[in-house]
């Protein structure tokens, strides 16, 4: 698993090590039913306060992903990745609806758009 | 949760100096920084904790009065002070034989395995030992007897950054080893507790001034940059100090986030335990 820390974010610590353990358990390398190290294990191995990793930990507990059981440990539950995928893509809908709508009014062209798709892509993926 | 220590209202006396009705507590399985100026408390906190000296108020330690059971107590912690004396004259074999009388759970085991860890020579004279060493001594003989606590007084300071966080790993496997335990450790290299400490304790001129989590303080402060007309418009009660400069003002925030809904501001820096010290102590209030 990758969790990559950056002081320099404008990103919560907390929040950057929420989405380092979603992306895991998205890409399948945290499985279903499988332990999350401590949270203070993880704190030292990051360097971070041990209630910067509790509260992501407790976050994922509520939206869904992991389960804590008291004296045994944090577990990956089982996700329904379709479904979660599907609300992904009507939230990228919805934007893109937009972003047609900006192009519609300010007469911007779709190839215009397909190019800045292309150097938005390239940046962040 | 347990604390593993409780201080309530106490103080002490010294002409000259006085420790001001101090309240903090280290949770279990927490590492608590105390910070602040020389000369602002820690050490004579730290040694009305340990009953070294007498003061007034209320000190548990491990869920007991530290003056009635004290002997029990010391049992159960690990101490590292800051002139604590180990004669120049032993090895560390020698101390392991005189350690054993002190401690009832003495391991020798363990403090032989941590004498191989910190790569300390067996047969040579502490007197020979560089800091760095001496101070890895210190905490082996602290953490040899399966202490619930540690109370390290200064543990890094005056030692070179490699060594510093080689003693940082020690403490951060010995409360992984067993969550139950607690450390309390007072620095002014705020550096350094900045990583390790899940509390901050900041005491100056005898007070507790600060006792938040370290998560809050780095992700929650915030470090407003403004002109002076902007700073103007910020109510007393939204900002925690502040500085003044020639070009710039510099406003210690307690919410970033909530300022930055309140105010038309946009700098807005992330700031280090040091900046938070510096605006407590040196900082102004209009």
């Amino acid at each position: 698993m990758n969790i990559i820390i950056s002081n320099n974010s404008a990103k919560p610590i907390y929040e950057q090590v929420k989405e380092g353990i979603k992306q895991a358990i998205f890409s399948h390398e945290l499985c279903e039913g499988e332990i999350l190290p401590s949270v203070r294990s993880m704190a030292n191995e990051l360097k971070i306060s041990f209630l910067t990793v509790k509260k992501a930990y407790d976050e994922l507990e509520t939206e869904g992903f992991i389960e804590t059981i008291q004296g045994k440990g944090s577990f990956v539950l089982p996700q329904n990745l379709e479904m979660i995928k599907e609300e992904k893509l009507c939230q990228i809908q919805k934007h893109m609806e937009e972003i047609a709508h900006i192009a519609q009014v300010s007469n911007i062209t779709k190839e215009e758009i397909q190019e800045l798709w292309k150097i938005v892509f390239k940046e962040v993926l | 949760m347990k604390n593993s220590i409780e201080i309530k209202n106490v103080s002490k006396k010294y002409p000259g100096f006085a420790l001001k009705n101090i309240n903090f507590c280290v949770p279990e399985g927490t590492i608590v920084g105390l910070i602040g100026e020389n000369g602002a408390g820690k050490t004579t906190t730290i040694k009305a904790l340990l009953n070294i000296i007498s003061s007034l108020g209320d000190i548990q330690v491990l869920g007991k009065n530290i003056r009635k059971h004290e002997k029990e107590i010391k049992q159960d912690i690990g101490v590292v002070l800051d002139n604590s004396f180990l004669s120049e004259y032993l090895t560390t074999k020698k101390l392991n034989t005189i350690m054993k009388d002190f401690y009832n759970n003495w391991d020798e085991k363990k403090y032989m395995y941590y004498i191989k860890e910190f790569q300390l020579p067996e047969n040579q004279l502490i007197k020979e030992f560089s800091s760095g060493m001496k101070m890895k001594l210190k905490i082996a003989i602290a953490i040899s007897h399966h202490p619930k606590l540690l109370i390290l007084d200064e543990p890094t300071s005056g030692l070179d950054p490699i060594v510093r966080n080689e003693i940082l790993e020690i403490f951060r496997k010995y409360i992984e080893e067993d969550e139950t335990r607690a450390i309390l450790i007072s620095s002014h290299i705020t550096s350094d507790l900045e990583h390790i400490s899940d509390y901050i304790v900041l005491i100056d001129k005898g007070e507790i001034k600060l006792d938040k989590a370290t998560t809050e303080l780095l992700e929650n402060y915030g470090i407003v940059k403004c002109s002076k007309e902007d700073f103007e418009k910020i109510k007393i009660e939204d900002y925690i100090s502040y500085r003044a400069g020639k070009y710039q003002y510099e406003v210690l925030v307690a919410d970033k986030y909530e300022f930055r809904r309140k105010y038309d501001i946009s700098v807005i820096d992330r700031p280090t335990i040091e900046d938070i010290m510096l605006f407590y102590i040196k900082g102004g209030k209009a």
